[in-house]
C-alpha cells in the first residue's frame, strides 16, 4: 500500500504559478572553487575510480599526446567547486543567505512538504579540458521546474538546473544539466509484527514445512486418491489413514474474497485482501490475495479483484519460519 | 405433538457496554431473576445448562445462588451455536426424569472484557486439533467472525446478485424494533438504509451496521416438567421442536470446501428436525428470531427454514415479510443488532415473550415462534408455542 496524498489541485495550482516565477533565475551565483585543480585530488578522484589513464598522472604520458601537461578527468568538473559533508549539510541546514534564490525556492518548496531531495540525473557537456593549475567557478540557472509527478519515493517536482563551470580566464569548461527531485518523503510504513503463528502437529505440519520450499501440496489418500485440503489423518471417504500428497500446479481462481479494515492487527499492511483460492486440482485454500494495484487509492484494492478471477501462485517468505502462499490476480485484457 | 417440559421463566440483567461487575455476578443475577419470574428459588433448581464458552462454572452459579444438589449439568459448544441447544439439553433431561428444574444461563462481559471482535489471531498456541484449525486462517490476517461471514457474504453476493443493501434491510429492521423497546441499546435510534451504506468499512462486503454489538450482560431460562405448570405465574411455553444441527464437512466460521457456500446446511438440518418434531410447516410460523451476528447469513437461514426460495431472500426482505405487520415480524426485540449481543440467549427470552403476548413490539397474533442459534458454527433451534 501506498500512503501518498496528492497535493489538492488548488495548492498545486498556486504552486505551479510561484514556481514558474523561479525559472531562469539564478539558484546560485557565480562562485569560486576552494582550491585550484591539483594533482594529490586527481590521485585521489582515479584510485577511487579506478581511472588508469596515464594522460592524468603521468606528465610524460600526457605530453606524448601533444597536450600540455597533466589533465584532470573530465568527470571531476563538478568536484572542484563540492564543498565537503559537513559544510554542505551546513548550507541545507539554514546558513543560506535568507535573501538567496535557493533560501526563497527551498522555502517555497518545504511550504507544500517538499522537504527531501534526491539527484535523478546529471548530463554533462565538457568543452575543454582541466590542466593542472586551473581555477575553477561554477554558476548554477533554474532551467525548468516540472508539474507534480507521483514517484516511488514520493511526491514531489522535478528542478532541472544548468551549471556552468568556467575557467580562471572566464572560458567555460563544461556544462552540467542537474536534475533532482524536490519531494514530500513517503511515510515511512512502521515494521510489521511477526504473523500469528500456525499451530503445528501431525496433521499439518509437513504442510507447512513444504510451504518453506515453496512447494504447495495437497494431501491426497493413498487408498482412493481423493484430495483433501485442509489437511487431516483420515480420509473422509474410505476412511484409510494412508495418504500422499500432490503439487499443486498454483493456478486456480478467486471463490470468494474479502477486504479486512477493521480491527487492524500489528501483522498485516491493511486494507487486507484474503480470499478462498479454488485450486485448478479442485480443492480450495485460503490465501492472501496480490493485486497490481500501484497507484491506486488503498481503500480501491477490491477493485482489482472480483470472484472467478484467475490467479497465479507466488511465495511470501515472510520471515525464518513461516512461507506462505499467495496468489496474485492475473491480470486480464483492459476493458 | 409438543414436549412434556416447558419454558418457565426467563431472567436478564441490563444490557451494557460496561457492567463493572463481574460475569458471575451477572450470570448469578439473570439465574435469580429468571427463577423468580417462574415463581421458583435456587433452592427448586437441580439442573444447569450453559456454553462450554461461559467462564462461570454450574458449581460456582450453584454454590453462590444457593442452590442445593444438582442431577443434571451439561455444556454446548461451537460458540453461539449452542443457545438454542441448552433448551434442549434442559428439555431432554427434563423429558428423561433426571431434572425437574434446570436453567440455562449465559453471562460475560463481551464489551469491556474478552472481545470476540477482536478476532483470534493471539490466542494462545496448542498442538490441538481445535487450535490446528485456525493455522488455515490466522497466518493470512483471516481473523475475526466478520472477515469469516465476509467470505460467505461474498460469494452469496456473486451468485444469487443481493447487494450491501440487501443485508442492510435486515440491520434497518432489526434497529427498528430495537427503536421501540427500552432494553435495547439502541433504544430511541432507529437507522436508514442510507446510513448503513454509509457506514464504515468492517470486512467488505460487511459495513459495520452489518455486524451486532459487543455487550456486557447476562440472561437465564427456566425449563421445568410440566407437571408443575399449575404452580407457575406466566402461562406455560410449550418447546415445539428443539434441533442441534452440525453439517456435513463442518468447520468453525469457515465452512468454505463444501461444494457450495451460499446455504447453511447444519440449518437446514434443524428446521428439517424442527419442523418434524412440531408437525409444523413454515408456513405455520408467527414470528422468527433469527441469529444476527452479521446480516448476511440471516438470509440463507430465511432459505434452509423454507419462509422463501434458494436466492431469493433479499426480495422476500425488501417485501416487508420481516417487519411487525409482515408475514414474519422478526426479531421484535431488536436482535444482537439493535437490543444485545448475549449469545442469542436473550433472542430466545424474547420468543418467550412474544408465545406470552408480552413483547414490547408484540405482532397482532403469534402462536408459534421459530428461534434460531449462531451460524457458520454447529448450530441449534428452537420452536416455541403457546
Ligand atoms: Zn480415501
Amino acid at each position: 500500500m501506498n500512503n501518498m496524498t496528492p497535493a489538492t489541485s488548488e495548492t498545486s495550482a498556486a504552486l505551479d504559478a510561484a514556481l514558474v516565477g523561479f525559472v531562469g533565475r539564478t539558484l546560485l551565483p557565480r562562485t569560486r572553487a576552494q582550491d585550484p585543480v591539483n594533482l594529490p585530488m586527481i590521485r585521489h578522484w582515479v584510485e577511487a575510480m579506478g581511472d588508469t589513464n596515464p594522460i592524468h598522472t603521468d606528465e610524460g604520458a600526457a605530453l606524448a599526446t601533444g597536450r600540455s601537461g597533466l589533465v584532470a578527468p573530465a568527470t571531476m568538473a563538478q568536484a572542484w567547486t563540492m564543498r565537503g559533508y559537513a559544510a554542505h549539510r551546513r548550507r541545507i541546514a539554514g546558513d543560506l543567505p535568507a535573501d538567496s534564490e535557493e533560501q526563497r525556492l527551498t522555502t517555497l518548496l518545504a511550504s507544500v512538504g517538499y522537504t527531501a531531495i534526491v539527484a535523478t540525473d546529471s548530463e554533462f557537456e565538457f568543452v575543454r579540458e582541466l590542466v593542472v593549475g586551473d581555477h575553477l567557478s561554477v554558476e548554477e540557472v533554474i532551467e525548468s521546474i516540472s508539474a507534480e509527478k507521483v514517484t516511488a519515493l514520493g511526491t514531489g517536482r522535478f528542478l532541472r538546473t544548468v551549471r556552468t563551470y568556467t575557467n580562471q580566464d572566464g572560458e567555460v569548461v563544461a556544462r552540467q544539466r542537474w536534475t533532482t527531485l524536490r519531494f514530500r518523503p513517503k511515510v515511512r510504513e512502521p515494521e510489521l509484527a511477526p504473523r500469528p503463528r500456525p499451530a503445528l502437529n501431525e496433521d499439518n505440519a509437513w504442510w507447512f514445512d513444504a510451504a518453506r520450499e515453496h512447494r504447495l501440496l495437497v494431501q491426497r489418500c493413498a487408498d482412493c486418491g481423493t484430495l483433501r485440503h485442509p489437511p487431516g489423518p483420515c480420509c473422509p471417504h474410505c476412511q484409510s489413514f494412508t495418504w500422499d500428497t500432490v503439487e499443486a500446479s498454483g493456478r486456480g481462481t478467486v471463490y470468494s474474497y474479502t477486504v479486512a479494515h477493521h480491527p487492524r492487527h500489528p501483522a498485516f499492511d491493511y486494507p487486507l485482501l484474503i480470499g478462498v483460492i479454488a485450486l485448478e486440482e479442485g480443492t480450495r485454500l485460503i490465501a492472501n490475495i496480490l493485486v497490481d494495484a500501484a497507484g491506486a487509492e488503498p481503500d480501491a484494492v477490491g477493485d482489482y479483484v472480483h470472484v472467478d478471477a484467475p490467479v497465479a501462485l507466488e511465495w511470501l517468505d515472510l520471515d525464518d519460519e513461516l512461507t506462505l502462499p499467495a496468489f496474485r490476480v492475473v491480470t486480464e485484457e483492459k476493458h | 405433538m409438543s414436549w412434556r417440559a416447558v419454558i418457565a421463566g426467563i431472567g436478564a440483567t441490563e444490557f451494557s457496554k460496561s457492567s463493572g461487575r463481574s460475569e458471575l455476578q451477572l450470570a448469578c443475577e439473570a439465574v435469580v431473576a429468571a427463577l423468580a419470574d417462574a415463581g421458583l428459588t435456587p433452592a427448586d433448581v437441580d439442573g444447569l445448562v450453559t456454553f462450554v464458552k461461559d467462564s462461570n462454572p454450574e458449581i460456582e452459579v450453584a454454590r453462590s445462588t444457593g442452590m442445593g444438589e444438582l442431577s443434571f449439568f451439561s455444556r454446548i459448544g461451537y460458540g453461539g451455536g449452542a443457545g438454542c441447544g441448552t433448551i434442549q439439553q434442559a428439555m431432554l433431561a427434563v423429558e428423561h426424569g433426571v431434572a425437574a428444574v434446570v436453567v440455562c444461563y449465559r453471562a460475560f462481559n463481551e464489551r469491556s472484557g474478552v472481545r470476540f471482535g477482536l478476532g483470534h489471531a493471539d490466542q494462545p498456541m496448542s498442538a490441538t486439533a481445535e487450535r490446528a484449525a485456525y493455522s488455515w486462517l490466522t497466518p493470512y490476517g483471516l481473523n475475526t467472525p466478520a472477515q469469516e461471514v465476509a467470505l460467505f457474504a461474498r460469494r452469496y453476493m456473486h451468485e444469487y446478485g443481493a447487494t450491501s443493501e440487501d443485508f442492510g434491510r435486515v440491520a434497518v429492521v432489526d434497529r427498528r424494533h430495537a427503536a421501540t423497546n427500552p432494553k435495547a441499546w439502541f433504544y430511541g435510534r432507529p437507522i436508514t438504509l442510507e446510513e448503513h451504506q454509509a457506514s464504515r468499512w468492517i470486512a467488505e462486503p460487511l459495513h459495520l451496521l452489518d455486524c451486532c454489538q459487543e455487550t456486557d450482560g447476562g440472561q437465564a431460562i427456566v425449563v421445568v416438567a410440566e407437571d408443575r405448570v399449575a404452580d407457575l405465574p406466566h402461562i406455560p411455553v410449550r418447546i415445539l421442536g428443539a434441533a442441534q444441527g452440525s453439517g456435513a464437512d463442518q468447520h468453525l466460521m469457515t465452512s468454505y470446501y463444501r461444494s457450495e457456500i451460499t446455504g447453511i446446511p447444519e440449518m437446514g438440518l434443524v428446521g428439517r428436525q424442527l419442523y418434524a418434531q412440531s408437525g409444523l410447516r413454515p408456513d405455520d410460523i408467527d414470528a422468527a428470531i433469527i441469529y444476527d451476528h452479521f446480516t448476511p447469513l440471516v438470509l440463507p437461514q430465511l432459505e434452509e427454514l423454507g419462509f422463501c426460495g434458494r436466492g431469493e431472500a433479499a426480495g422476500f426482505i425488501a417485501d416487508g415479510n420481516l417487519e411487525l405487520d409482515g408475514r414474519l415480524p422478526m426479531n421484535t426485540h431488536g436482535g444482537q443488532l439493535g437490543e444485545a449481543y448475549l449469545h442469542g440467549m436473550n433472542g430466545i427470552a424474547e420468543a418467550v415473550r412474544l408465545v406470552r403476548g408480552t413483547s414490547v413490539n408484540q405482532p397482532a397474533s403469534v402462536e408459534r415462534v421459530l428461534v434460531t442459534a449462531g451460524t457458520a458454527v454447529p448450530t441449534s433451534g428452537l420452536i416455541l408455542g403457546a
